[in-house]
């Protein structure tokens, strides 16, 4: 049945026909014709933030815990540049995001009015797609497009820019049963002879190693779950991406733990001395790969991927499988029980045993201390005190971000929401209270460092308003620890403003947004003292006063592959030098 | 072959290579992309080439089915194998990119181009040009005393034989539309 309604009408019937129960949001002059419609329903909630960026981040925490797109409804001009980030965060880490903006009418378009920006210019490169729609007639077709855009294949955030005379407008309501068939349609579907070589290739294989990443995730928990029973079945290793943890529980045998830049001993050793490397779902970061020459130079490598554009783009594969990971795997396990589930038991027996001697150098092992808490002792003590509970990680980006992903562990997927492709500072507190949203019993911990926690520290207010018990979890170190990390290790600990001065007291700082502050500065009182957060029903600031120059170990310095990782006993300073420099 | 396959070696982009991408021989491809006429359409394509660093050598864009919106864009680019490869998926993946054609790959094609130049002078020069044109089977679209304007169409180094000889005979002004390529036969 189709209608007539406001444009603005039509905005919610939209999202309302489309399933959307939540929208992150700040109004604006361009908007209110939306908001006033917002004011006139009960079945959307409207979360509103304290700064556009916030609604952006929140939305993906929302859509990376639940597998939904995330809600995102801004003004014209700075309301949308506010969203940029966000944006771009989402397309890097392939987030479903819907981003609906005021704009000012189209009559006015152009000629520089009261907060006009070129949103579709602005955002164009940060969308994976984005309309400006001028006419009502066309707005309820266009966002069902979006969410259909922003759904399927790989996901990304898209954006639809709304005039306010569109929004105000008469126009007719079609519903998305109605609305034209896209032709966007990506391919689902691997072929089939790629399929067939991969599951030859996992029959005579002497070392394998399943690489997997984000896009096990996004495919679904069914592909998690396939991806479990093919790894079960095999007997094979497996290490994956930090965009891809909890796809394969932590807990499981043949975890490996992740790999990269920051990645354990034995992941990394694996994909070097692999002769069988089956990417499901990740890209070849470079975090990941490291110097491309010296990557896994003897394996076979196989790579499914939803996107022809991620095969063969850093990385020349030997088995390119185009499609869905979930229905790839499907395939791919169907095949490989039907001729007879055979491995090369005896090889990667051997494969297993030269693994157990890296797994042997215990590569995350630190030297703990009874006077000062060491970070990765603080996660450890996190971990051990919630690891029963319903969890949800989210992080902001620096060292307390590789270590939540060391010494965390992650049992299912959609559990742990990371800014990872972009690794932006600031995602982390408003991820925490989308992610809290969606998931109201749940208990939500941000891990933050200091520096990245005052980048939208604002946000503290939406967490009070909502009643969003979102739990803080400061490693403090007083430094912007990873800079000077780098600093220590490439420029001659010359520390160049890597430290944070003027920081606020953040129990204060809790309690002027009316939340609770705890802080703690000795090993002893740790566990009473996160027990005490665990227990506060409200969001809370937890201030951890950790080791100020404590490093991230092991690391791959920058130019050198997998097997020229730095352990945390060696002697560090300058060991990145030469070429390596240049990259970050 | 599978349209992914690539050969060993060939691609060499990433923050992490610290060769020289020399030595890598450089190919030209002529690409046939069939998109929706819709506003924008033609920045996402070149924003494409530009954000992620392609090279554009010619580019044509026209409404081709004005009853399905469709316009077809030609582009001649330049890159590595691996490149021309990933050129191609990127440009897949743009939502209102209905079909790309690599008509160097599916070919062989026909590539023509539309130039005009102008021509000034007088005396044995003005004549020397006329005679060439004849050559080149240019026709004279504009003519004053002192000048003419020459229309030529063609395959582009057609054109630039053509250009290069109007050169020291009193070129003043070039326009040149770009390549329009088609596949040959059926
Ligand atoms: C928005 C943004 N700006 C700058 C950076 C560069 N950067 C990466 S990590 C880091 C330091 C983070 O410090 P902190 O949040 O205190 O975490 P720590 O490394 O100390 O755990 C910086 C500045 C970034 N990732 N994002």
């Amino acid at each position: 049945m189709t209608r007539q309604m406001t444009g603005a009408q039509i905005v919610i019937k939209a999202l309302k026909d489309q399933g959307v129960d939540t929208v992150f949001g700040y109004p604006g002059g361009a908007v209110l014709p939306i908001y006033d419609e917002i004011f006139q329903q009960n079945g959307i909630r409207h979360i509103l933030v304290r700064h556009e960026q916030g609604a952006t981040h929140a939305a993906e925490g929302y859509a990376r815990s639940t597998g939904k797109p995330g809600v995102v409804l801004v003004t014209s001009g700075p309301g949308a540049t506010n969203a940029v980030t966000g944006m771009t965060d989402a397309l890097m880490d392939s987030i479903p995001m819907v981003v609906l903006s005021g704009q000012v009418p189209t009559f006015m378009i152009g000629t520089d009015g009261f907060q006009e920006a070129d949103t579709v210019g602005i955002t164009r490169p940060c969308s994976k797609h984005n309309w400006l729609v001028k006419d009502t007639n066309k707005l309820a077709q266009t966002i069902h497009q979006a969410f259909h855009v922003a759904t399927s294949g790989r996901p990304g955030p898209v954006l639809v820019d709304i005039p306010k005379d569109v929004q105000f407008a008469t126009g007719t309501y079609v519903g998305p049963n109605k609305a034209e068939i896209s032709h966007y349609q990506p391919q689902l579907k691997g072929n089939i002879d790629e399929i067939t070589a991969l599951v030859e290739a996992i029959e005579t294989a002497e070392r394998p190693v399943f690489y997997t990443g984000g896009g096990v995730i996004n495919s679904g928990t069914g592909a998690c779950q396939l991806l479990r029973e093919f790894v079960a079945g095999t007997g094979f290793p497996i290490t994956s991406t930090l965009m891809g943890l909890g796809a394969y529980p932590a807990s499981g045998e043949q975890w490996l733990g992740m790999l990269g830049m920051h990645g354990t001993y034995e992941a990394n050793l694996a994909m070097h001395d692999c002769d069988l490397m089956i990417n499901v779902g990740a890209r070849f970061d470079d975090r990941i790969t490291g110097r491309i020459d010296g990557f896994s130079p003897k394996s076979t490598k196989v790579h499914i991927d939803i996107d022809a554009s991620s095969i063969n783009k850093v990385i020349h594969v030997d088995i390119p499988i185009l499609g869905d990971v979930g229905h790839v795997l499907e395939d791919a396990l169907r095949l490989w029980k039907s001729r007879g589930r055979k491995t090369n038991t005896a090889s990667v027996t051997k494969w297993w045993a030269k693994i157990n001697e890296w797994r042997g150098i215990n590569c995350l092992a630190f030297t703990n201390s009874t006077t000062t808490i060491k970070p990765q002792h603080a996660l450890q003590r996190l971990e051990a005190l919630t690891s029963e509970t319903e969890r949800y990680i989210t992080t902001e980006v620096g060292q307390h971000q590789m270590w939540a992903a060391q010494y965390l562990g992650f049992e299912d997927p959609h559990r742990f929401m990371t800014s990872g492709g972009l690794g932006t500072m600031g995602y982390g507190l408003p991820a925490s209270i989308g992610v809290q949203v969606a998931h109201p019993d749940a208990l939500v911990v941000n891990i933050a460092g200091d520096a990245s926690f005052l980048m939208n520290m604002q946000e503290m207010g939406t967490a009070v308003q909502f009643n969003l018990p979102v739990k803080q979890f400061i490693l403090n170190n007083e430094r912007l620890g990873m800079v000077r990390q780098w600093q220590q290790l490439l420029h001659g600990e010359r520390y160049s403003h890597s430290w944070s001065e003027s920081l606020p007291d953040f129990v204060k700082l809790a309690e002027a947004f009316g939340a609770k502050g705890i802080r703690c500065d000795d090993p002893k009182n740790l566990d009473d003292a996160i027990n005490e957060m665990l227990q506060y029903d409200g969001p809370v600031i937890f201030d951890c006063l950790v080791e100020k120059h404590e490093n991230c170990f092991p690391m791959i310095p920058s130019g050198k592959s997998h097997n020229e990782m730095l352990l945390g006993d060696e002697p560090v300073t300058d060991a990145i030098s030469g070429d390596g420099a240049v990259l970050v | 072959m599978n349209a992914l396959s690539l050969k060993k070696d060939a691609s060499r982009k990433s923050a992490y290579d610290l060769h020289s991408p020399l030595g890598t021989t450089i190919e030209t491809h002529t690409l046939a992309i069939v998109v929706d006429n819709e506003a924008g359409v033609l920045a996402r394509v070149i924003g494409l080439f530009a954000g992620r660093g392609y090279n554009i050598e010619s580019l044509t864009v026209a409404e081709v089915d004005h009853h399905g919106h469709l316009s077809r864009i030609t582009i001649v680019t330049t890159g590595t194998p691996s490149v021309i490869v990933q050129i191609k998926a990127q440009l897949a993946r743009i939502v209102p990119v209905h079909e790309v054609h690599d008509l160097t790959v599916e070919g062989p094609s026909v590539e023509r181009e539309l130039a005009m130049l102008k021509v000034s002078g007088t005396g044995e020069k003005r004549v020397e040009a006329m005679r060439l044109a004849g050559i080149f089977r240019a026709s004279v679209v504009d003519t004053t005393l002192e000048s003419f304007v020459f229309e030529i169409t063609g395959a582009p180094n057609k054109i630039d034989a053509f250009v290069d000889l109007m050169r020291p005979l009193g070129l003043s002004e070039i326009a040149r539309t770009g390549v329009a390529a088609m596949l040959r036969g059926i």
